[in-house]
């Protein structure tokens, strides 16, 4: 590809890795070169085989196929260990860090032997500090990563890869967590990281991060290399086709006229909890027949938002009004939101979505047990359960051994289909769809939003949560922006640009005490 | 080397490792009684024999498996929801000293009412004695490894205050034990003149109503989903707090009612001694069930007999009691181990 491009010598080459998870191609025969100094991005949709490669890469997988070199000399499969020897730092997007430590013992915590932990403090404190400045990246070394945001906490674990004299830095992610301002001192950190010889790899599904970083562009696609380009002679939309190629069809709803409210927010405001701000006086209505959309970075109060509406957490102020304006009040909860007809699809679908050892058929009816014909008397109908789950199955084309099946075997797109059909199925009037196409194959993609909007015709009110804002612009009728807790007001289908949007995600255009 | 999880286990796995992890008791077990001077498989032959080689040897090991069998399933149920109760020897004494405050001397009811209310009275001073613990646990989050642990300290020291004070045997000489039940407070033998009592048979009612409940009831689903998930239980509505809440009531009654079984069926007195470590034991013999009520009841024989068999065998070869002791850990640790192994693979680097 770009071999033959100038630069500085190559630290990193991957040759024709192969990658099988059982029938799915993760990865295959991917090749990718670094040089020093350089910063790749790694772009591609949810699922296209980012993270197995780095994974990969990092000897926490073996690949099937394929070598690995650094500086020349292939890596041992398998093993971090000589991952880490060779010279490569790992930043995961989920933190690996001791909580009940400070920085500064975390980021000794591995790297010295035990007894420099209390040895050589003096020396590891002024090392930090170097470090730290050299990079631009500041830390008390003494607070505890407990009290740390989550933007501090990444900027620890950059150290801790620094200081282990890593030369090639991975990072998976690094701002799906991360407020706007973060990203932009995180990006500011990785230019100067490159500039003084550092080689990146920066895994994405943002366009305009990649834009921001890179010098150079690689696009996975289902698992393969879809194209590359050098971030100075290409520009988001060719990349954004790269991506996503051109078998996807986004579906376009027809138009339709709003209907009633079904449920709506009325000026609720609810606590911070740990460095993600709570809502702020939030207003947002749900009408029949409309998909509400939910633009924003992650962790800006969506979290908080959903749960509302899932009835797992009630307003501190404010109040949630019900079809009819009637008042959710003090007994709102998840059994008090099935009753009053709202479909839940969780923002994490193995934590609060299925029970992963229950089977099909328990999971089927994990949320109406209690009714018949799943139970009568406190006693349950396993033949019920089943028949829900077969005719969740066939409905729903959910790919499984069969209803006694654990859930746990199947993959995500499957459980997916499984919660979104258990949340269809006694026909909601509110749906909640909270990430619902995260990490998931094109197909099971496009099955899951024909759902949503057959749902959206049949006259039900859904409020899609994505971080996705192609999937949020394509889907939805009506558009709110979330940032900091703050929520902008509706924008009709078509009246915002996407560029538009990303500003009031980066906080812009809020009245502030609205 | 680290752990890959095995996604759908064969046969040949979820079966053969757990023989495979009984045979290499049997062989440690074995390589003991080498050690200690007897013939290796002579000693497991004896204690087989001991345990189940006679009739006489049968039925002590029938009574033995009884009140494990009923802290096998109040532990089993506990652990099924990540209710880690660990005090079931507090609980059992509990149900004994009901059995024995309403059973003892003249009782104030008589008739057929008096052996359904001792063990409905037993089960309720179980249920409420884990019922603190668990809400401690729900409301504070308090660890109730800890609290049900310290507790039956405090129930022992408690039962011994009591036998030494007021409810000590005025006819006793002295010992520490309480009065004898009166006859009708005794639980009938199941077949005259045999010596085993319906508490055993109560054990097997009760397993297979654990069973049932479990398996086939909305709040055994909720136990369950709240062990398994408790996040995704609360978001399906399930009322996580009151499911932990049954779930102790029903675990402490379980564990109750071998006080009252041991008590009313066997030594219709009670001592300090009545339990040597049942609820304990509970654990080992719920862990080996992998909490599955009816498996309760095989493993309890199981550690019955080890027991039994050892203490014969004992007499037999010469070789200390202790190795019963030993059986059982190994037993337990193999058996781990072999379950460990059917849901996850070693992968080499």
């Amino acid at each position: 590809m770009s071999e033959s491009e100038g630069g500085g010598e190559i630290v990193l080459a991957l040759r024709g890795i192969t990658k099988r998870f059982g029938p799915t191609l993760a990865n295959e025969r991917i090749d990718l070169t670094l040089r020093r100094g350089e910063a790749v991005a790694l772009l591609g949709e949810n699922g296209a085989g980012k993270t197995t490669l780095m994974n990969i890469l990092f000897g926490q997988y073996a690949a099937d196929e394929g070598t690995v070199e650094v500086f020349g000399r292939p890596l041992p499969p398998g093993r971090p260990r000589a991952a880490l020897e060779a010279g490569i730092g790992m930043v995961h997007q989920h933190f690996t860090l001791a909580e009940n430590l400070t920085v500064l013992e975390n980021i000794l915590l591995g790297a010295a032997p035990l007894a420099g932990l209390s040895l050589g403090r003096g020396a590891a404190r002024a090392r930090l500090a170097a470090l730290s400045a050299e990079y631009g990246l500041k830390v008390e070394p003494d607070a505890r990563v407990a009290a740390l945001t989550v933007g501090e906490r990444q900027r620890v674990e950059i150290l801790k890869a620094l200081w282990r004299d890593a030369c090639i830095l991975i990072l998976d992610e690094p701002t799906a967590v991360l407020t706007p301002q973060e990203a932009e001192a995180l990006f500011a950190t990785l230019r100067r990281a490159a500039a003084k010889g550092l080689s990146l790899v920066f895994i994405s599904h943002k366009l305009h991060e990649v834009m921001a970083v890179a010098n150079r562009v690689v696009v996975l696609r289902r698992g393969r290399v879809a194209g590359a380009a050098r971030v100075a002679e290409t520009d988001a939309r060719r990349l954004a086709a790269m991506m996503v190629g051109a078998e996807v069809e986004r579906p376009v709803p027809a138009p339709r006229a709003p209907g009633e409210p079904l449920l709506s927010l009325d000026k609720v405001s609810t606590p911070p909890s740990g460095a993600r701000p709570g809502l702020r006086r939030v207003s947002l209505d749900l009408r029949a027949g409309t998909i509400t959309g939910l633009a924003g970075v992650s962790g800006n109060g969506q979290a908080a938002l959903a749960a509302l509406v899932a009835g797992a957490a009630r307003p501190a102020e404010g109040r949630i009004l019900l079809a009819g304006g009637r008042e959710a009040g003090p007994g709102w909860s998840p059994r008090a939101a099935l009753r009053e007809g709202v479909g839940r699809v969780p923002e994490d679908r193995k934590r609060e979505g299925v029970v992963a050892d229950f089977t099909l058929a328990e999971n089927a009816m994990l949320e109406e047990y209690r009714a018949s014909p799943f139970s009568r008397f406190g006693w349950l109908s396993r033949r019920a359960a089943r028949a829900r789950a077969e005719a969740l199955i066939a409905e729903h084309d959910i790919r499984c051994p069969g209803p006694e099946a654990r859930i746990r075997l199947l993959s995500g797109g499957n459980m997916q289909k499984l919660i979104l059909g258990r949340a269809l199925a006694p026909g909601p009037r509110v749906i909640l769809a909270d990430q619902p196409a995260r990490g998931l194959d094109v197909g099971a993609v496009a099955a899951i939003h024909a759902k949503l909007l057959a749902a959206r015709d049949g006259g039900a009110a859904i409020l899609l949560i994505s971080e996705d804002l192609d999937e949020v612009m394509s889907l939805s009728d009506v558009i709110h922006v979330i940032s900091e807790g703050r929520l902008s007001p509706p924008f009709a289908r078509g009246e915002m640009s996407a560029a538009a949007l990303g500003l009031r995600m980066a906080g812009e255009g809020f009245a502030d005490a609205a | 080397m680290r752990l890959e999880p095995i996604p759908a286990p064969g046969p040949a796995r979820r079966f053969g490792l757990p023989a495979l992890a009984l045979a290499a008791t049997a062989a440690l077990g074995s390589l003991l009684a080498l050690i200690a001077g007897a013939e290796p498989f002579g000693v497991l032959g004896l204690i087989a024999k001991g345990a189940f080689g006679s009739k006489f040897a049968l039925l002590e090991t029938l009574n033995r498996a009884t009140p494990l069998i009923f802290t096998g399933l109040a532990v089993a149920v506990a652990f099924r929801a990540r209710l880690w109760n660990i005090g079931a020897e507090a609980q059992l004494y509990a149900g004994a000293l009901m059995a024995v405050l309403i059973g003892a001397g003249t009782p104030a009811i008589s008739g057929p009412f008096l052996l359904p209310f001792m063990a409905l009275a037993a089960m309720l001073a179980g249920a409420l004695l884990l019922l603190g613990p668990a809400l401690l646990k729900t409301r504070l989050g308090v660890d109730e490894v800890v609290t049900t642990l310290l507790l039956n300290f405090i129930m022992l020291l408690f039962v011994s205050m009591l036998l030494e004070g007021p409810l000590k045997d005025p006819m006793g000489m002295g010992w520490p034990k309480s009065e004898a039940l009166a006859r009708e407070a005794r639980l009938p033998r199941i077949v005259e003149g045999l010596r085993l009592h319906w508490g055993f048979g109560l054990a097997l009612i009760a397993a297979l109503l654990v069973w049932l409940l479990q398996s086939r009831t909305t709040l055994g689903f909720e136990m369950r989903a709240v062990g398994e998930n408790s996040a995704a239980a609360r978001y399906a509505g399930m009322p996580v707090e009151r499911t932990i809440a049954l779930t102790a009531l029903l675990s402490g009654g379980l564990a109750a009612l071998a006080g009252f079984s041991e008590v009313s069926g066997l030594k219709g007195n009670l001592t300090l001694d009545l339990s040597p470590g049942f609820g304990y034991a509970g654990v080992i013999v719920a862990m080996l069930a992998l909490l599955h009520p009816l498996g309760v009841v095989l493993s309890a024989l199981f550690v019955a007999g080890v027991f039994v068999g050892a203490d014969s065998m004992s007499r037999a070869a010469g070789v200390p009691t202790y190795i019963a002791d030993i059986l059982l850990a190994a037993a337990l640790l193999f058996m781990s181990l072999a379950i460990l192994l059917t849901r996850f693979r070693v992968a080499r680097d």
